[in-house]
């Protein structure tokens, strides 16, 4: 059984889109293609990871959140918000200062998702040294990550470790938290500042549970913005909260690169960066690499830091966050409301909500469900391979000769859109130069062929 | 369909190369995901065998919509004792390819234990021919 529908929140404003292609070449599951001088995404391959949102010039692709409005439907609104989120402020900012200001802009109540890890690293290394469990252990906590793996590497999905990421978990506290104050659920709404897409995706279509408790997202790019015109406008005088917080030490760090492999037993390992992540886990599928028990693998670089939504460079957030975990001090706690019980005295209830659905495989890679089928396909891709310049250039609006080659043979390309067959069949007279002119209009639009000194 | 890679004796550094190709290649037929595993590991596990042993191979891969075929020919020491080197553990590896992490001994039965079909061939001063079946629609006892 694979998963036919899956919410992507990553969108292309194809009105915005200039058709430059940067994205088609960065994209890692070589989800995009330029058509009509526009990118079009292949959904069933995007995991999510944002990469294309990176390189985006013009701001034609934008991760769809939930307008900042909707938390005013709700009586109680929990903003859920990651460490992350600490670090892209000056340091001069504390925490606390930060919440006051989320507090001002409409959320009744703030809370640090990573509080939620105290309750969970018990049970990962219960998970991971239980030898039932397929090895090694692969993090649940990146949610492109797990896309990926639905994708691209269809024979590891069993691995992934089948427990909440810290997020769902903090979800669950607040929730309960707020329900056993009499407080009607229909009345709480939970929204997570996010950092990534995947985040988004994750929530709007979660894999292994039926639905997330999380209400709605914002993303964090919008809430760094209203953060610092807020303290530009009124001054840090006017925080109120306390400077105090509940996290420890390494829940701090727990969304950093090796914040979780270095607090699980066994041999451990922390991949960051999705080119990465695939290098690695070619080698895991096949076996080149046996004996780790634990794999942490997150899809940016500089782990949560590095999200594609986080504004401040990837570096220095995680230097403020080390920093931050130094000066912590454990007896320290603050929480939302002086009514609130810490997440520990919630652990039995969390404990018992954390197993999640086997992950199902959704391979992108087959060229056709029947085997028989998809071979002669793949013979016809080998024959058109020996045709094709191989310099991957992506004049024919694929991002290499061997994505053309597939994409003729399922009826979405055809060999005449690239360069190198046009040429030649211009000389062998059997393409019109006007014909072959069109072609490529259709691949990059209309007016490609004009002088535009406003390229970006 | 045919596939066919030659692997060169004591390049460790691409051994794996053929396999990962045949793993991409039964991923695009739509081959169920645990028989891959099973054809790419008894395949990796054999082409280092070559890189390891031999001076240079060849592996030939054949599939229908019934079985995967891997036919792996070298030329090299050849195995003296079959039998011998079927057991688990048994290796006559240096120490300077067991540092580099292979070299176990635990290859061939390894190979065996993921195929459907094991044939192991060798003529001392020659080189071994190993064939290896793995069928995709019988599960696995």
């Amino acid at each position: 059984m694979e998963n036919q529908f899956f919410h992507h929140a990553l969108k292309i404003l194809r009105d915005v889109c200039i058709g430059c292609s940067h994205c088609m070449r960065v994209c890692p599951t070589e989800a995009l293609r330029v058509k009509d001088g526009k990118a079009v995404l292949y959904e069933d391959r995007c995991v999510d990871c944002g990469e294309c949102f990176r390189v985006c010039p013009v701001n034609a692709i934008i991760i769809e959140q939930d307008d900042f409005s909707k938390i005013f439907g709700y009586k109680h609104r929990v903003a859920l918000v990651p460490a992350v989120l600490m670090g892209q402020f000056p340091e001069e900012l504390s925490p606390s200062e930060i919440y006051s200001v989320l507090l001002e802009l409409g959320f009744t109540d703030v809370y640090e998702v990573e509080n939620s890890v105290e309750v969970l690293v018990d049970e990962v290394n219960a998970y991971v040294s239980n030898r039932e469990h397929e090895q090694p252990i692969i993090s649940s906590f990146c949610p492109a990550i797990i896309r990926l793996i639905q994708v691209k590497f269809p024979s590891l999905v069993d691995n992934i470790m089948l427990l909440r990421p810290p997020l769902d978990v903090s979800a669950l506290y607040c929730k309960k938290q707020l329900m056993d104050k009499g407080i009607a659920e229909d009345e709480i709404g939970i929204f997570y500042i996010t950092p990534c897409a995947a985040k988004i995706a994750a929530i709007k279509s979660p894999v292994g549970e039926d639905r997330s408790e999380v209400t709605g997202v914002i993303n964090m790019d919008l809430i760094y913005n209203r953060v610092l015109r807020t303290l530009k406008q009124k001054g840090v005088e006017s925080c109120v909260v306390p400077e105090k917080t509940s996290l420890t030490e390494r829940s701090i760090l727990w969304s950093l690169t090796n914040g979780e492999a270095a607090h699980v037993n066994g041999r451990c390992m922390a991949i960051d960066e999705i080119h990465n992540v695939i290098e690695f886990l070619e080698k895991i599928e096949s076996e080149e690499i046996t004996d780790i028990d634990f794999l942490e693998l997150r899809a940016c670089d500089e782990s949560c830091a590095g999200g594609v939504l986080a504004a401040g460079n990837r570096f220095l957030t995680v230097e403020k966050l080390r920093s931050r975990a130094v000066n912590i001090k454990a007896e320290e706690e603050t929480l939302p409301d002086p009514s609130w019980k810490n997440i520990t005295e919630y652990k039995g209830y969390l404990t018992s909500m954390l197993a999640i659905q086997p992950v199902t495989p959704r391979s992108m890679l087959k060229l056709d469900e029947d085997m028989a089928k998809a071979m002669k396909k793949m013979e016809r891709v080998r024959r058109i391979m020996c045709f094709l310049p191989g310099i991957d250039c992506g004049t024919c609006g694929a991002p290499s000769c061997q994505a053309l080659a597939e994409d003729i043979v399922q009826g979405k390309a055809a060999i005449s859109h690239c360069i190198f067959i046009q040429r030649n069949m211009e000389q062998t007279r059997k393409l019109h130069p006007d014909h072959a002119y069109r072609i490529m209009e259709k691949i990059w639009g209309k007016d490609r062929f004009t002088k535009n000194c406003n390229k970006k | 369909m045919h596939f066919e890679y030659k692997v060169q004796g004591g390049d460790f550094a691409r051994a794996g190369l053929a396999s990962s190709q045949v793993k991409k290649v039964l991923k695009q037929l739509n081959v169920d995901a645990k028989v891959i595993k099973r054809v790419v590991v008894a395949m990796y596990e054999a082409e280092v065998n070559i890189v390891a042993h031999a001076y240079q191979g060849t592996i030939n891969v054949d599939i229908d919509t019934e079985r995967i075929v891997l036919n792996l020919k070298d030329h090299g020491p050849g195995i003296p004792d079959i039998p011998l080197a079927m057991q688990r553990g048994y290796s006559t590896a240096s120490p300077v390819v067991r540092e580099m992490g292979f070299g176990a001994g635990m290859g061939l039965p390894n190979i065996q234990s993921n195929a459907d079909e094991f044939k192991i061939t060798s003529e001392v001063g020659k080189g071994t021919n190993l064939e290896i079946v793995v069928y995709l629609n019988v599960p696995q006892e």
